[in-house]
């Protein structure tokens, strides 16, 4: 932890892609993310194209394909179902391996996997290559609502310290001789997490308390840092912009 | 010539207001269990006081009226002649600054940075302006190399000073401090010591209300001592005399450390 606030989804560097400012960043990841989801799933060459963006971005910034796909893995239990579908789905049926299964429920399962794990590599870019801060920032200055900037900060800063309490606590309860292989025992851990509730509740009025003394009056004060010149948002949403080329073609293909 | 020459200079003046002027302060929780009994305090600029007493005195109620996150009942607060009123708030939030007693509760934002610039942003200070601010209050607590830095890697004594930081950079008339000594090893307890020992030499130039169960440092630091109990101020008056007079101390629920005797 050098400089600032790190994570393991950031990966440092001093790429171009690195240095571009956060909300260009960020609205070309949603611009990439909605192209994804608009390209029809018939389109399996325009989903290659998107691949094929996403892999220059990541060659530009200095990212490995295999440390992206490592933190990829995070999709997976939210893929599971689709792949449920060609067994569950509707007829035609179609032979594929000796396995009758429903073409249309293959299609949706595609579908699923393709624009799910498309959207979570944009993501996982986007994180790659924006500290945790100046994503919060670039949020503010496109004006999101400052009730969520504030809420992501305060979450940002307290995840940690009160995981460290709860580890506190967990290891008093285990001082004194709990021991949670047990099942009766989890009343105790139960019990645990309430404390923790309302040790975290207390904590949330006490620091509301200490930013209303410091003149606090409902949004966290912006940074004034200049807004982004043309070129950087014409170099930033370039490769979004090759998205929208491409979930057109879909289109116009399917 | 800097705000802080300023506030020097407007001390050194005669006629200035006092830093702190409560009158006949009374308050009731909405339990009905009455807090406060009718406090008067007077500190005048530049002073050091420390105010002590035993748990449930009444110390935190007091020190939340300071600033106006609570109304008092009946009675006064005035803070460098501006009274804490819904009108007035904002300046007086400015005026007061409170370094609350567990500093992971002040301390919220990503970098220590970004925290001291918390309060002087939400005062209107912007740019360079805010910048240098920051600057100077985290070079007062020597913490300016730690401004990037997570306040989450930081060590207790360490953040206890990104918090007076945090305080100091608003330019306060008085500085109100909960239990400054507390969860502090002994080496982070005296460089605080020296760091607020140090505000007035450099030229600061703000009273200080100290709220603590630590008697050895309120006579370091105080030069002038406020019992509080069960509500009233008991007694008034230079550190030592107080320190120094057993009967009084066991009234309150108050003891100086094993081994320590004092001479009036």
């Amino acid at each position: 932890m050098g400089a600032g606030h790190t994570h393991p989804l950031f990966l440092p560097g001093r790429s171009a892609v690195h240095r571009l400012p956060a909300e260009v960043k960020i609205v070309a990841a949603v611009l990439g993310a909605i192209c994804v989801v608009a390209t029809p799933r018939e389109a399996f060459g325009v989903f290659a194209g998107h691949l094929a963006v996403l892999a220059v971005v990541w060659a530009v910034a200095g990212i490995r394909p295999g440390w992206i796909l490592r933190r990829a893995v995070i999709e997976l239990p939210f893929v599971v179902l689709a792949v449920l579908l060609p067994f569950t789905g509707p007829g035609p049926r179609i032979d594929v391996l000796g396995l009758a299964l429903s073409e249309p429920g293959l299609l949706g399962a595609w579908n699923i996997v393709v624009k799910g794990t498309l959207g979570v590599l944009i993501s996982l870019t986007l994180a790659a290559t924006t500290p945790l801060r100046d994503l919060l920032s670039g949020m503010q200055r496109l004006h999101a609502p400052a009730l969520v900037v504030t809420i992501a900060t305060l979450m940002l800063r307290y995840a940690d310290l009160i995981v460290a309490e709860a580890g506190r606590m967990h290891r008093a309860r285990l001082s004194r001789g709990h021991d949670p292989r047990f099942l009766w025992q989890v009343g105790a851990t139960a019990r645990g997490v309430g404390a923790l509730f309302i040790r975290a509740y207390e904590r949330g009025e006490r620091v509301h308390l200490a930013m209303l003394s410091r003149g606090f009056d409902g949004a966290l004060p912006q940074d004034a840092e200049g807004a982004p010149s043309r070129r950087q948002w014409v170099a930033g949403l370039a490769p979004a912009g090759v998205a929208v080329l491409l979930a057109a073609a879909g289109w116009s293909v399917a | 010539m800097s705000v802080q020459d300023a506030a020097a200079g407007a001390r050194a003046a005669p006629g200035r207001p006092p830093s702190l002027e409560v009158r006949g302060l009374a308050f009731a929780y909405p339990d009905g269990h009455q807090a406060l009994h009718g406090v008067d305090l007077r500190i005048e600029p530049g002073e050091r006081v420390a105010l002590l007493g035993p748990n449930g005195a009444g110390k935190t109620t007091l020190v939340l009226h300071l600033n106006g996150i609570l109304r008092a009942g009946a009675g006064s607060v005035e803070v460098g002649g501006l009274p804490v009123a819904p009108a007035n708030l904002r300046e007086i939030r400015r005026r007061v600054g409170i370094v609350f007693q567990d500093p992971d509760d002040q301390l919220f934002m990503p970098t220590v940075g970004d925290d001291v610039a918390f309060g002087p942003a939400n005062f209107g200070v912007t740019g360079p302006a805010l910048r240098e601010r920051v600057d100077a209050a985290l070079r007062t607590v020597d913490m300016l190399d730690y401004r990037d830095r997570s306040p989450l890697h930081l060590s207790g004594g360490q953040r206890r000073r990104v918090a007076l930081a945090t305080v100091l950079a608003c330019r306060p008339e008085i500085l109100v401090l909960d239990e400054p000594s507390s969860n502090l090893d002994p080496v982070a307890r005296r460089e605080l010591a020296e760091v607020l020992l140090g505000l007035e030499t450099q030229g600061w130039g703000t009273s200080m209300l100290m709220v603590t169960h630590d008697l050895p440092y309120a006579l370091q630091l105080c030069p002038r001592s406020v019992i509080l109990d069960d509500g009233v101020v008991v007694a008034d008056g230079p550190t030592r005399e107080l320190l120094a007079d057993p009967a009084l101390l066991a009234r309150h629920r108050l003891e100086l450390p094993f081994g320590f005797t004092l001479n009036p």
